[in-house]
């Protein structure tokens, strides 16, 4: 065969094995495109108009669609029919919208099975269903009460999103406006005769302030103290539980207090009863003693132990927080000067300790306790200060120092200039 | 006559006649430009004053990343007059570099490099890279935040070098980071590997200054200008600026004590602000303007390489200023060094400004 020939027959083979592999990769795109689950809920909705069309753009990253869940595998119906009728048949489980009653158990059917749920978060809970039931809003479902929220209320319904997801709206940041939707709105809530002014007391609070201004998503919002799909407004009986579930220290100081028995016997919440409820503002000082904005004297008065130990508590803070200001006026004063006084500003940390546990510790109730964590702090604050005022001194020595040691240098100068002078009138 | 015999002795054995024969026979050239030859002596005494008061620290210095800033606060709290040896230590280091930038250009605009003292001028410029490297390298020994960062950015820049860039980096730092590692290496330069390289630069560049004398600028009569004699007259002249040097380093330790900082902290951001020391700063300033890219080219590298030019040029100046080796006035090359000065002033300023 000649060069010629032989090159025309490798460039028809080529030709062959191109048309080949375009045909058989057409074949295999055909064969995957049938194989996909066809859903006819889907493919009618999309080309509707108005609200028909929202079930499927709203679904647009719903946790839901993005695990690969349908419509179907909610609603019911047989989507792989392109007949309505069949589509939608309600003998094959078809709801179309659940009623408000029938919710939680619609959600429930595969939110409360554990076997189910496992495929797609093992950790995931599957009681809330069950805990939804012993809710306040759970309770009156039952009773026939249309309005209380449902799953739906809170998750929103196609738009559904992970709770850890910013734009859902039980996402840390949106759960108190997602409650006030309803709670804020004094008209929805004026059968229940339950005040609406939560969120707005909420908002001034230091809870809210952690959470809005920090962006502390762990600061607590609505669901922390009341519970989620358990939501109920705690008791007299466990105000201290909610709120000893972060402040645990100050619930314990509480609970072994004198305080605690007065209060179960006069059935006061016990935290709110100084600290109030949604508006918790931050605690002050001013807050304990006898002065005109404590609120030990709404209870205590003139002449009674618990007067007096609140009057010593606060004279023991006041102590240490005038001497610990004091010091660190007198280091700040130092380090202005130019002196080193890092160590001794770092060891008043230990006085701020002090100031800060002894604020803990006046849920105790009790003005010795308060004072064993006092007196360690005010050692430092007084060292502290003794240490800085050495400072102010050191920094007075070394300038007399320089002054004198200027003296005998210009001296020194000066008989150089006068020995020059002498040599070189000789010269 | 114990005095006489005493006298004797040694130049018998070190031959000390010869020694004040020559003293006294060095004479100093006196004109209008005569104060410049001040900042030569002024430097040394600088540096001795480092030697000194180096030698003091090095008792409680602790070169390693968990005890270096630990020592130094020690030293400056707790050691009697401590803080003054390390306040002297710092300020006497800046102005040892501000003494050393007067006395290069002082001799760069009196042509003084010509011939015959072209070794004197490079020994002198290497002595200026080698200081500048004392400073470098002791800015990091206390181990504070802003020396650590510095750092950080310095060896970032000398790793740009194309070629040597990274290999000089990686041996700067003594691995990929500023760690432990490098503080250790730092102090190493620090006191052994520059004050080694100094004796003998600095013994050079001393030899040779004895042996061509004082260079008279070209604008000055060589045949009619007044002498002094150097010992004592200029040698006492001398003595009077370093005593007032150590009032103004007495002054400056105590009113404006060298601060410490922060501890350094990798984990910590890099301080607001951060920039090196003032002799740095106007090329840190400069790279911090040139544009990313020039044509096709990275800026910084070229900005990098602009500044290596520049040291080589500054070293070989002697060598290519013919003009003044005919003590002609070289006009351009006083031209250039103006509008050098100019440039880092400027840029300087413009640094702490900025």
């Amino acid at each position: 065969m000649d060069p010629h020939s032989r090159s025309n027959s490798r460039a028809r083979i080529n030709r062959f094995a191109k048309l080949f592999i375009a045909l058989a990769l057409t074949l295999v795109s055909v064969s995957l495109a049938a194989a996909q689950k066809k859903d006819s809920c889907v493919d009618c909705h999309k080309d509707m108009q108005g609200p028909l069309s929202d079930p499927v753009t709203l679904t647009r990253g719903d946790i839901h669609q993005l695990r690969g869940l349908s419509c179907s595998d909610c609603h019911g119906g047989d989507s792989s029919q392109d007949d309505p009728g069949g589509a939608m048949n309600p003998a094959k489980g078809f709801v179309a919208k659940p009623k408000p009653k029938d919710i939680p158990q619609f959600c429930g059917k595969c939110h409360s099975n554990a076997e189910f749920m496992r495929k797609f978060n093992p950790v995931l809970r599957v009681d809330q269903e069950r805990e939804y039931s012993t809710s306040v809003h759970g309770k009156l479902l039952v009773t026939g009460d249309q309005n209380v929220a449902t799953c739906i209320s809170c998750h929103g319904f196609h738009g559904v999103r992970a709770v850890k997801d910013p734009q859902s709206s039980v996402f840390a940041m949106n759960v108190a406006e997602t409650c006030s939707k309803c709670h804020a709105n004094a008209d929805y809530m004026k059968s229940y005769k339950i005040p609406t002014d939560q969120y707005d007391n909420y908002k001034t609070s230091v809870h809210a302030k952690a959470l809005y201004e920090r962006q502390d998503i762990s600061a607590p919002t609505c669901n922390d103290c009341h519970g989620n799909h358990g939501a109920v407004p705690p008791g007299v009986a466990s105000v201290a539980n909610v709120c000893g579930q972060c402040h645990v220290r100050q619930s314990a100081l509480f609970q072994s207090s004198p305080h605690k028995t007065v209060f179960d016997a006069m059935q006061v919440g016990e935290c709110i009863q100084c600290h109030s409820n949604h508006g918790i503002l931050p605690p002050s000082d001013e807050m304990l003693g006898t002065g005109e904005k404590s609120v030990c004297t709404s209870c205590h008065s003139q002449g009674d132990n618990g007067y007096q130990e609140a009057g010593r508590m606060r004279e023991l803070i006041d102590e240490l927080a005038t001497r610990m200001n004091s010091a660190l006026e007198v280091l700040t004063k130092a380090e202005r000067a130019g002196m080193d006084v890092s160590r001794p500003k770092f060891e008043l940390t230990g006085a701020k300790d002090a100031l800060t546990q002894s604020r803990v510790m006046i849920h105790s109730s009790s003005a010795g306790e308060v004072e064993k964590i006092i007196s360690p702090g005010l050692e430092v604050a007084d060292k502290d200060q003794k240490a800085g005022e050495g400072a102010l001194a050191e920094r007075s020595f070394r300038r007399k120092g320089l002054g004198v040691s200027l003296f005998f240098i210009l001296f020194l100068a000066a008989v150089i200039i006068l020995k020059i002078r002498q040599i070189e009138k000789r010269q | 006559m114990r005095a006489e015999a005493l006298k004797l002795w040694l130049d018998e054995r070190l031959g000390t006649d010869a020694l004040t024969k020559l003293a006294r026979k060095k004479e100093v050239p006196v004109h209008r430009h005569t104060i410049w030859y001040y900042f030569g002596g002024m430097t040394l005494f600088l540096f001795l004053v480092q030697v000194a008061t180096g030698i003091m620290l090095l008792l409680y210095y602790r070169p390693s990343a968990e005890n270096a800033f630990e020592s130094v606060q020690f030293i400056i709290t707790e050691v009697q007059f401590g803080w003054l040896v390390r306040s002297i230590h710092s300020w006497s280091a800046n102005l040892l570099i501000a003494t050393m930038f007067i006395h290069m250009f002082s001799v760069f605009f009196m042509k003084a490099y010509r011939s015959p003292r072209e070794i004197t001028w490079v020994s002198g410029s290497l002595l200026l890279f080698v200081f500048l490297f004392f400073g470098f390298s002791g800015y990091l020994l206390p181990w504070n935040k802003l020396a650590f960062f510095a750092t950080k950015v310095g060896t970032d820049i000398a790793g740009v070098v194309p070629f040597v860039g990274n290999f000089t980096m990686r041996f700067l730092r003594g691995g990929e980071d500023v760690t432990g590692a490098t503080l250790t290496r730092f102090f190493g330069f620090h006191v052994a590997v520059l004050p080694a390289a100094t004796t003998v630069i600095l013994g050079v560049h001393a030899l040779l200054v004895q042996k061509h004398g004082m260079s008279v600028p070209p604008g000055v009569n060589k045949q009619t200008v007044k002498t002094m004699k150097f010992v004592p007259n200029f040698l006492m002249r001398d003595l009077i600026g370093w005593v007032l040097a150590i009032g103004a380093l007495a002054a400056l330790a105590a009113l404006f004590p060298w601060e410490l900082g922060e501890k350094a902290d990798a984990f910590a951001s890099a301080p607001a602000g951060i920039r090196p020391e003032w002799y740095f700063l106007f090329m840190f300033q400069t790279l911090k303007l040139i544009p990313p890219k020039i044509l096709s080219f990275d800026g910084e590298i070229i900005g990098i390489m602009a500044f290596g030019l520049g040291g080589l040029l500054l070293v070989i100046a002697p060598f290519l200023d013919r003009s003044a080796e005919n003590r002609r006035r070289s006009l351009l090359f006083t031209a250039i060094g103006l509008v050098v000065v100019l440039y880092i002033v400027a840029m300087t300023v413009y640094g702490y400004l900025a």
